[in-house]
């Protein structure tokens, strides 16, 4: 490893019950740092009640060129969604 | 921090949280019932959904149409993910996913009791997926706000995807009944088998269900068996009646005064009589879920051992 600070994505969750989000980035030497300067950077107003730091490098990701090949065979299935099915006189909703 | 951190939260504390509508998260701290509560409810629903994978597999070969067994397949494929999420959502409270099987097939842990009926006819199909899954949706609506934060998470995404799985299976009952007399017949034969267990789904009443009262005073559950059952009741008779189904049940009438349908007595002993295990398949359905579990082994091992191969490989070129 070089002496260069790590890159950390930094996701919020903005009150309970809700999902954290991303939010962003930052350089920090190890995670507990990357939490300070998370808490420093993205939650001076009250953005959030927990936040995750992950590094960048320990993120795989799809990649947006490979879609078609990667998501080939989900397309193709419009069954998959409720409103295909049409509903008989009398009933509105399901 | 470290004096805050030592302090003990006490139960009313979370009590008032809970009071609060405010979720309960992973890590904050939990009376061990609560958790332990939960664990209960979560893999339950997380294995209803696995077993209830069997009925309607055992459809997928011999489904009408191409087209309605790429339609069951994808429903299938959807009971998977459903699992997939609630076993996720109870790994939250510390327990892990082989403690959650092993309690399923020593029996500690349930599933829904209706998925020990057989799927006799390509009618079954229809009845599961329009009664079965218009209760589950019923019930998870409501559990959409349950105080987990993960368990309220999971409904979110699996409420979405649900509403597929009830459309596809009314389809599959109106269909049937636009054709012939057999077919007709077929799926009143269906709807007949499933009406009451579908009822019987909600659980006992409300002043005989062994986990309600806490359940509800910590917002796990936040509809009362009775209410949901009723609700149910009224939506799934419309939908009877609009495609020429007759409901089996000779009680059943409008009630102007309460504004709902009043329903039959239902079987409590033939309930029991199921969820102890002695419905037409609890052995079935189990012995199943072992066999593909112990088959798959060499799966989860040759996938360990290729991991490990890929590491030493990723170790060696760095």
């Amino acid at each position: 490893m070089s002496d260069q600070l790590q890159l950390y994505e930094v996701f919020i969750r903005s009150s309970r019950g809700l999902d954290h989000k991303h939010v962003g980035s930052l350089h920090a030497d190890d995670p507990h740092q990357a939490l300070e300067y998370a808490r420093d950077v993205y939650t001076r107003r009250g953005e959030g009640i927990s936040i995750w730091v992950v590094a960048s490098r320990d993120i795989t990701a799809s990649q947006e060129s490979d879609c078609e090949s990667f998501y080939d065979p989900l397309d193709d299935k419009p069954y998959r969604h409720a409103a295909m099915y049409e509903l008989p006189e009398g009933v509105d909703s399901l | 921090m470290s004096d805050n951190m030592s302090l003990v939260p006490n139960e009313q504390k979370f009590q008032s949280r809970i009071d609060a509508e405010e979720k309960v998260e992973p890590k904050d701290w939990m009376p061990e019932k609560y958790r332990q509560n939960l664990i209960r409810q979560i893999s339950q629903h997380a294995h209803s959904e696995v077993i209830g994978e069997q009925p309607e597999g055992n459809w997928i070969s011999r489904a009408p149409t191409l087209e309605r067994k790429a339609i069951l397949m994808a429903k299938v494929q959807d009971e998977a993910g459903h699992g997939l999420y609630l076993y996720a959502a109870a790994e939250t409270l510390g327990i892990t996913r082989d403690e959650l099987i092993d309690r399923l097939h020593t029996g500690a842990s349930k599933y829904a009791s209706i998925f020990n009926y057989p799927s006799l006819t390509w009618a079954d199909i229809g009845a599961i997926g329009w009664l079965v899954d218009s209760a589950a949706i019923v019930n998870q609506v409501s559990l959409q706000n349950t105080s987990y934060g993960p368990y309220a998470r999971a409904m979110v995404k699996i409420c979405k995807e649900e509403s597929f799985h009830q459309r596809q299976g009314y389809n599959i009952m109106m269909t049937l009944m636009q054709g012939a007399e057999l077919q007709r017949d077929m799926a009143q034969d269906a709807l007949n088998r499933w009406w009451w267990p579908s009822l019987m789904m909600f659980g006992p009443h409300d002043a005989e269900s062994a986990h309600s009262a806490q359940s509800m005073k910590w917002k796990i559950k936040r509809r009362s068996n009775d209410e949901l059952r009723q609700q149910f009741v009224d939506q799934a008779v419309q939908q009877a009646q609009a495609i020429g189904l007759v409901v089996p049940d000779p009680d059943l009438s409008w009630n102007e005064e309460r504004g709902h349908y009043d329903f039959g007595a239902i079987d409590w002993q033939e309930f029991q009589r199921v969820v102890s295990g002695n419905g037409p398949c609890n052995r079935q359905r189990l012995a199943h879920h072992v066999e593909a579990h112990t088959e798959g082994a060499w799966v989860r091992e040759a996938m360990a051992a290729f991991e490990a191969k890929r590491r030493t490989a990723r170790a060696e070129v760095a």
